[in-house]
């Protein structure tokens, strides 16, 4: 049996060695990980469903494998928790909406399929703000997730449940989708590391769309090397994803564990200046970020300036690509096919407006709006049409400062996490995403570390790496490097 | 002659007949139980992706270069939004400004559908897209059923240039793309199963103006002549109406068979804004120049080809070429059974005359037809060969469609053999001339060639049908000379 202190420093790859080696079984550490989720998820509120006896049947069935020399993977038996806008089949997909609430998914996600060919154990569905439009997780229909470093605080958004189920030591490691920030944002603020890949690099399919060409699967964890072996698992080309790209997976956890040890000579790292002048960046993280850049430069790293001169337009164009796709993917939740269908509805449109207006939350309806209304005709010109344009040369500026530079450095967020209410004024809310945002419109890669405190308080603090489209081999090599030089070794919260 | 002249153009739907949906592995078959092939992707089910249907594009290619379309080197599929139950994601995806095919045209020509010589003219085509379908509503007293087998199923859409001027031109121009669909396979086109679907966009305008007038859209067209009936009463609605001063509404009208009159469904107000944006889910679609041409070499032979060749190549007159190639099932009929006999003209009178005439009095189609091509070749030879006379082939040939048997077999089975030999005749004849004196007096009188015709009857009642009529008449005529 593994003890409670044992479990908050367990990460994949150690939970990994200590299953190698018989010392623990999937079982036990199922029921170790369920026994902390029972101890601390009634404040930290990460789990929207975990279904115990299905956790401990999967892990029965992994240690059986093990016992036969049949394990799937060196994962084999290891709990993951799932984003609650993945499919898993037969599981509950809410999205953290009314609208699907009691709804279950009748298939697996391509990534949930990988997961469980490795033998990993599918460990309950974490909130996350409905639909995946949020920062904060305030937005989900069901309940607020509290930062396990600060349960006054938010956990960040949307995959915040993510994020605090892998900090509380729930789950050694979880899957988010990031749109515009969402796996990144909350790992930094709940102290954790959390990996976009490049778009097209993990399949789609399963993820219910929020913004099609923006969304992308990645993992959490404690670690660089362990969302590099998530990478592994869940990327590669899936046939279900037309917009998956063919390059193979498989090689990324090798890379970081080629690279520990080593330093940064010969790599040149550029600093946008735009994030510098940002005023919303506040002193805290100004100041992390500065120790960060000591670090690299101590490493060998050579910094540069570059420039990413579109950045005052990113959370615009953001919010009128993101809510054009969102307007069109969430149309589908109509009440007609699935759904718990009004009763009271009179006619077809009394069924519509029933239905969504009281299925969906105040966010979402806005975002739909704001879709609807940026594609309709006479609009459409100004808006979608010059908003992809001016993507177009957002996406311009990375793919010029990879000229000059191998991994872009840049803040994770702004500030710590917030305090719940903070941000009640939703253009406030979307400033959260100032530093994630662009990447996912230029579709390249990112991972957010933790990079130290923030002395005000005491809040973890997250810095990011940007590399180029499938720039993820370096990346996370250069991640393993810093991690393994920065300040503060290990952030586990105290909760 | 009407004052005003029509303006139409004709929007169609045509099923593409491909093994799966255009956007999961689902079948695309008919007649199935409701909701039974279904699959979660076009059910529109939470993250569920489309994968396009390389089969389904290349038909649509295919098809738009049989209307010699330009096939543009870059496509893309778009969003169409609006709310409908049918549609499971709310959105169809479908494609909006750059479609497989750009700029094609039809041919119509000969008699139109009432009787009147068509114009010999190309109607032109604007584009041909690919799109999925929509699932099929049922109406209930009190409630609604949805059936999501056809939802998802390859669908394009065929929008024609507004160039036709009557009823006759567009019931011509349906009549041709049908058989062009047919003949590449790219649909069956059947219209009570819903693979081919008609719109119509109607004006009417003052003899020789350059201005349309304000068009007038028709919907639910269940068969080339509700098509034709619809556009004959909406011209005729339209005259009326601007005769008596009264504006034409740009508006959305149904049309009802039984009652034979269109009537509104919705007007211009109501019009969707379907907020189309291109589809994140799908890759944009590239052709190189060698896509192109590939695409070209699968192209079968045009009906308008196929009745060019089969008067010069087998000497058929311009009307058998036009029948056998009103189905392209007709026309691989023919082909097959030329292969077993000599006088294709032959074959294509009994194929025109009695077969399809067979076919049509038993409602069975010619793929399911009880006489194999080369069983009525092989029929046809042993009319060629004296083997059995014109007048046995028609028993011969009834006999092979009930039963599906040989010629040769039947023939034998029933001992149905010409008789060729002159002196068995000969005795009919001598028997015949014997028991008929009066006849003989009468022919001795005046040679009328009816008494030698009533002689050949004789003959042929003495032999069971089986004497060679030339040689009956060759004795009847050198017996009854010497008399």
């Amino acid at each position: 049996m593994i003890t409670p202190d044992a479990l908050k420093k367990l990460d994949l790859a150690s939970a990994s060695e200590l299953l190698e080696k018989r010392e623990i079984s999937s079982v036990g550490l199922c029921e170790a990980y369920l026994a902390r989720t029972n101890e601390v998820d009634g404040n930290v509120k990460a789990f929207l469903n975990i279904d115990r006896e299905n956790i401990l049947s999967q892990a029965a069935e992994s240690d059986k494998r093990r016992l036969e020399g049949k394990e799937l993977s060196p994962y084999d038996g290891i709990p993951i928790a799932i984003k609650d806008c993945i499919s898993v089949s037969g599981q509950p997909c809410t999205c953290a909406s009314k609208i699907l609430e009691n709804f279950k998914s009748p298939y697996d996600s391509t990534v949930v399929k990988r997961l469980k060919e490795k033998g990993l154990v599918i460990f309950g569905r974490t909130n996350m703000d409905e639909f995946a439009m949020g920062s904060s997780c305030e937005n989900s229909a069901y309940m607020k997730t509290a930062n396990p470093w600060d349960l006054s605080r938010v956990p960040g958004g949307s995959s915040g449940g993510s994020a605090a189920s892998v900090a509380a030591s729930e789950v050694p490691v979880s899957l988010g989708s990031d749109t515009g920030g969402s796996i990144r944002q909350p790992a930094a603020f709940c102290g954790v590391t959390g990996l976009k890949p490049t778009y097209g690099r993990v399949s789609r399919y399963g993820l219910v769309a929020f913004a099609s060409s923006l969304d992308q699967i990645g993992p959490i964890g404690h670690s660089v090397l362990d969302t590099a072996a998530i990478l592994d698992i869940i990327g590669g080309h899936d046939p279900l994803d037309s917009t998956s790209l063919p390059e193979e997976s498989g090689t990324f956890a090798d890379a970081v564990r080629k690279s520990s040890g080593g330093n940064l000579k010969g790599v040149k790292i550029g600093i946008p200046k735009e994030y510098f002048n940002i005023d919303a960046i506040e002193p805290g993280v100004k100041a992390v970020m500065e120790e960060s850049v000591n670090i690299l430069q101590a490493l060998g790293a050579e910094t540069i300036e570059i420039s990413l001169p579109h950045t005052e337009y990113a959370i615009a164009v953001y919010y009128i690509i993101a809510t054009a796709e969102a307007s069109a993917n969430l149309a589908r939740f109509d009440g007609i096919r699935y759904g718990v269908r009004p009763s009271d509805a009179s006619d077809l449109n009394s069924l519509y407006f029933k239905m969504r207006g009281h299925g969906f939350g105040k966010e979402v309806k806005r975002r739909i709006i704001l879709g609807t209304y940026v594609l309709s005709s006479g609009y459409y010109d100004a808006y979608y049409l010059r908003g992809q344009k001016v993507r177009t040369l957002i996406r311009n500026d990375f793919m010029n400062a990879f000229q000059k530079c191998d991994i872009i450095f840049a803040p994770a967020t702004p500030s710590a996490a917030f305090k719940f209410g903070e941000k009640s004024d939703p253009l406030q809310m979307y400033l959260a995403d100032i530093f994630t945002i662009a990447v996912n419109l230029a579709g390249t890669c990112a991972i957010s570390l933790p990079a130290g405190i923030d002395k005000a308080t005491s809040m973890p603090v997250g810095m990011q790496f940007i590399a180029p489209p499938l720039g993820e081999h370096k990346m996370l090599s250069v991640s393993k490097i810093f991690e393994e030089n920065r300040g503060i070794k290990a952030f586990i919260p105290s909760l | 002659m009407s004052k005003y002249e029509a303006v139409i153009g004709l929007e169609v739907h045509v099923q593409v007949k491909t093994g799966s949906k255009m956007f999961c592995s689902c079948p695309n078959s008919y007649g199935e139980g409701p909701n039974t092939m279904v699959c979660p992707v076009c059910m529109g089910y939470p993250g569920v992706m489309p994968v396009a249907n390389k089969e389904a594009i290349r038909r649509t290619i295919i098809a738009g270069l049989m209307c010699s379309c330009e096939i543009p080197k870059y496509s893309k599929f778009d969003r169409k939004s609006y709310f409908y139950p049918d549609m499971p994601k709310n959105y169809q995806i479908s494609q909006y400004d750059l479609p497989f095919c750009l700029k094609g045209k039809i041919h119509i020509s000969g008699k139109g559908f009432s009787g009147n010589e068509l114009p010999n003219k190309d109607i032109g085509i604007t584009r041909i897209h690919l799109e999925e379908d929509v699932a099929k509503s049922t109406h209930f007293p009190g409630a609604s059923g949805i059936d999501f087998n056809r939802a998802g199923v390859p669908l394009m859409e065929i929008v024609s240039e507004p160039e036709m001027k009557s009823a006759d031109e567009a019931y011509a121009y349906l009549t041709s793309l049908k058989q062009i669909m047919q003949y590449a396979g790219i649909s069956d086109c059947d219209m009570e199963k819903g693979q081919m679907r008609c719109d119509v966009n109607i004006s009417i305008m003052p003899c020789g103006a350059d201005t349309f007038g304000t068009k007038v859209e028709l919907k639910n067209l269940n068969s080339f002549r509700a098509v034709h009936r619809s556009i004959e009463y909406e011209i005729s609605r339209q005259e009326d109406a601007v005769e008596n001063g009264i504006k034409i509404c740009q508006e959305t009208r149904g049309w009802n068979d039984d009652q034979g009159e269109t009537y509104l469904m919705r007007s211009k107000e109501n019009a969707h804004d379907y907020r189309y944006f291109p589809e994140p889910d799908l890759m944009p679609i590239e052709f190189t120049n060698e896509d192109i041409e590939k695409f070209g070499k699968e192209i079968p032979e045009l009906p308008e080809a196929k009745r060019e060749r089969f008067v010069a190549k087998f000497g058929l007159t311009p009307y058998d070429a036009h029948v056998l190639t009103l189905e392209k099932s007709y026309a691989d009929y023919f082909e097959e059974g030329i292969k077993h006999t000599n006088t294709p003209k032959l074959l294509a009178n009994w194929i025109i005359s009695e077969l399809l005439r067979e076919l049509a009095a038993s409602n069975t189609s010619i793929n399911e037809c009880g006489i194999s091509p080369k069983n009525l070749g092989a029929m046809i030879e042993l009319i060629n060969n004296d083997t059995i006379s014109g007048k046995i082939a028609k028993t011969v040939f009834s006999e092979m469609f009930t039963s599906g048997k040989a010629p040769e077999e039947i023939v034998e089975e029933k001992g149905l053999v010409q008789v060729t030999d002159e002196s068995a005749i000969e005795s009919f004849v001598e028997q015949a001339i014997r028991e008929n004196q009066t006849q003989v007096e009468q022919y001795k009188s005046g040679n009328n060639p009816k008494v030698l015709q009533f002689f050949v009857g004789q003959v042929m009642k003495l032999s069971k049908g089986k004497a060679n009529p030339q040689t009956v008449v060759k004795l009847l005529q050198k017996n009854l000379g010497s008399i």
